[in-house]
């Protein structure tokens, strides 16, 4: 198990280094330049090219690349064109909103879409699975925008009862955390709901119709036993990918989220960063969701190894 | 003696997208302490689901009727609750099938007394010794390292063995073998054959053995029911039907069977298909492809089941009549 994570780790760290140079070059091609973009109405020559030497980019793309790289293994994602402030503490700040965002959202999906597609494949064909199927088609169809939007006009607009925007920390005070998270989270896990419910409804259906279900109908045991202990760890297998791909993606950031309800992630930032050309922020931004993905990755992978006996991780 | 599991009567329909089928129609079967009941058929001859039907494992979309008695109860209308006990407790299942029957993700040991541990309350140490006793039972070697392992770490006939072991975690006083033998190779369903037939004499058993291998029929079995689109075509005695066969269709099958000294000379077949359970004849459903065919009475009317001999029935017009050979 230790050896299969070090592997794991040290492809990761290539799958990373590969991200920077996609980054690195991908920015290259597009077209504005950062610092004339930092300065603004403030552009004389001098400032301009003291500006361009300070950040290196005076310097060859093979150097700036590898000088680049050689500060990011120390953690020095470089300095914000913009404000002047390191990018790993701008990048590392954001964490914590986007990880409540996410988590949150995750966490209120299942809620919904495990009992909602367990029971909709069970009964299915009754009146609970239609429910159920209306219900994730509308949350597939409704663009999450809109939902939001409703969302704060019922919730903190008629109804009063939920803020409509901003963040405080979950360190800070957790009752203010929790009211502020749950509009957004909410709006972002209804999506991830309605997903999720068809997989775990179509995971449970294939495993209901497999032999050993029978098996264990045969056996006479209670209904319960048969759909939590023989087709939901089954079911579960599949599923588990489709809530980390979720979860992954939404540790990436939902931009118009975000904006929408003045959440300062990941998403926002990324935005931000691409408005003002602020390459440094951006790439630092890039790299983290990266880390985050291959991280989800193998927490799946492990999971994957608990759940299955079949798979070996060695 | 009493029987185990005796159905009278039972029919079982299917509602389908193209109206309702008839898989099993009117169909009367016993089978008593410590014999062995074969019945056989060709697919979708309603041998397998006469007996899931008995039991209350048809498919949802399955309408049961007649009566079913298990031991003392009558099973018919009794609430799902008190037919899963009675099924969980009184009967033991091996399906056909040893790579898809148990559950991957479960140790071999927890499935195999899982229903003993359900019906007659095993404590979590009394379960799991008696998994071991079970599985050393079936004749699986190192039993207590093997009680831990996945199913996925054993052969197919070593699986077929854990269902079989897990067929007999509540001391059920039926066992039910739906075609055990099919998914295994040959010196593998020998094996599997031999070891049910050593048990049952052992623990006294009743056996309900659904096959198409007349071989195995003729080896293990007391009585024999052969089914033809959801009705039993003759039934009776082993000795009896496989010695004087008096149904052509049985006869069809027998001459069937491969003959390992014929060497390779041509396999004898059943010219045509069973009819659509969707769409079945009002008379015989075997008159089409029937060597006898005796005249328009066999395509409009129903022959009912007659005695020929002790215990030996026939559902022909023409017992007695030897097949034309055209």
């Amino acid at each position: 198990m230790a050896r299969f994570v070090i592997r794991r780790l040290l492809q990761s760290a290539v799958v990373l280094l590969g991200v920077t140079l996609v980054v690195f070059l991908l920015l290259q091609l597009v077209p504005g330049d950062p610092v004339r973009v930092a300065l603004g109405t403030r552009f004389d020559p001098q400032t301009y090219e003291a500006l361009r030497a300070r950040a290196g980019l005076d310097q060859p793309l093979v150097v700036q690349y590898f000088d680049y790289l050689r500060r990011a293994l120390t953690g020095d994602l470089g300095v914000s064109f913009r404000s002047g402030r390191p990018v790993t503490a701008i990048v590392l700040e954001r964490l914590p909103a986007t990880l409540s965002l996410a988590v949150t959202a995750v966490l209120f999906a299942v809620v919904i879409a495990f009992p909602l597609g367990i029971v909709s494949a069970i009964r299915s064909g009754s009146l609970v699975d239609h429910a159920a199927r209306v219900f994730s088609q509308f949350g597939v169809s409704v663009p999450d925008f809109w939902m939001g939007i409703m969302a704060i006009l019922l919730f903190s607009g008629v109804l009063g009862w939920l803020p409509p925007s901003g963040y405080v920390a979950l360190t800070e005070d957790p009752g203010r955390w929790a009211s502020h998270v749950a509009l957004p989270a909410a709006t972002v896990g209804l999506v991830t709901a309605s997903i999720l419910t068809r997989f775990v409804r179509s995971s449970m259906l294939e495993v209901l119709s497999e032999d050993y279900v029978r098996t264990a109908e045969a056996k006479g045991l209670r209904t319960r036993v048969v759909v939590l202990r023989h087709v939901l760890r089954n079911a579960l297998i599949p599923v588990v990918t489709v809530v980390a791909v979720q979860l992954a993606s939404l540790l990436g950031g939902v931009i118009v989220i975000e904006v929408l309800f003045a959440w300062p992630g990941i998403g926002r930032l990324t935005y931000d960063a691409v408005a003002a050309r602020d390459y440094p922020v951006l790439q630092g931004a890039v790299l983290l969701v990266a880390a985050l993905f291959l991280l989800v990755n193998l927490v799946v992978d492990i999971l994957y190894a608990r759940l299955d006996p079949r798979i070996t991780v060695k | 003696m009493k029987p185990v599991l005796a159905v009278e009567d039972l029919t079982v329909t299917i509602d389908t997208r193209r109206g309702p089928a008839r898989a099993v129609a009117g169909v009367d079967w016993a089978v008593r302490p410590g014999e062995t009941l074969a019945l056989v058929g060709e697919s979708g001859s309603g041998k397998s689901m006469s007996v899931l039907a008995a039991t209350g494992l048809a498919p949802r979309t399955a309408r049961v009727s007649g009566r079913i008695h298990l031991l003392d109860t009558e099973l018919t209308g009794l609430p799902e609750q008190r037919r899963r006990r009675l099924r969980g407790r009184h009967v033991g299942f091996v399906f056909q099938d040893p790579m898809t029957s148990l559950n991957p993700v479960l140790t071999v040991g927890r499935q195999v007394v899982e229903a003993a541990q359900e019906h007659l309350g095993l404590t979590r140490r009394a379960a799991r010794s008696r998994a071991v006793e079970l599985l050393d039972l079936v004749g699986i070697p190192s039993a207590g390292q093997r009680v831990d392992a996945y199913p996925h770490q054993f052969s197919g006939g070593m699986r077929q063995r854990v269902v079989i072991a897990m067929a007999l975690a509540c001391e059920p006083d039926l066992l039910i073998a739906d075609e055990p033998t099919t998914a295994l190779d040959v010196t593998t369903q020998a094996q599997i054959v031999e070891l049910v037939a050593d048990l049952q004499r052992r623990l006294g058993t009743a056996v309900v053995w659904i096959t198409h291998d007349l071989g195995v029929v003729a080896g293990i079995a007391d009585t024999v029911a052969v089914m033809y689109a959801g009705r039993i075509l003759e039934q009776g005695p082993v000795d009896a039907v496989f010695g004087a066969p008096s149904h052509p269709y049985t006869r069809a099958l027998l001459a069937a069977r491969p003959d390992p000294a014929a060497g390779d000379a041509d396999l004898v077949t059943i010219a045509g298909a069973p009819p659509s359970p969707l769409d079945l004849p009002p008379g015989c459903a075997f008159w089409p492809r029937c060597p006898v065919r005796g005249d328009a009475r066999c395509e409009h009317e129903m022959p009912p089941l007659v005695p020929v001999s002790a215990g030996h029935q026939v559902r022909t017009f023409y017992p007695q009549a030897t097949d034309r050979r055209d």
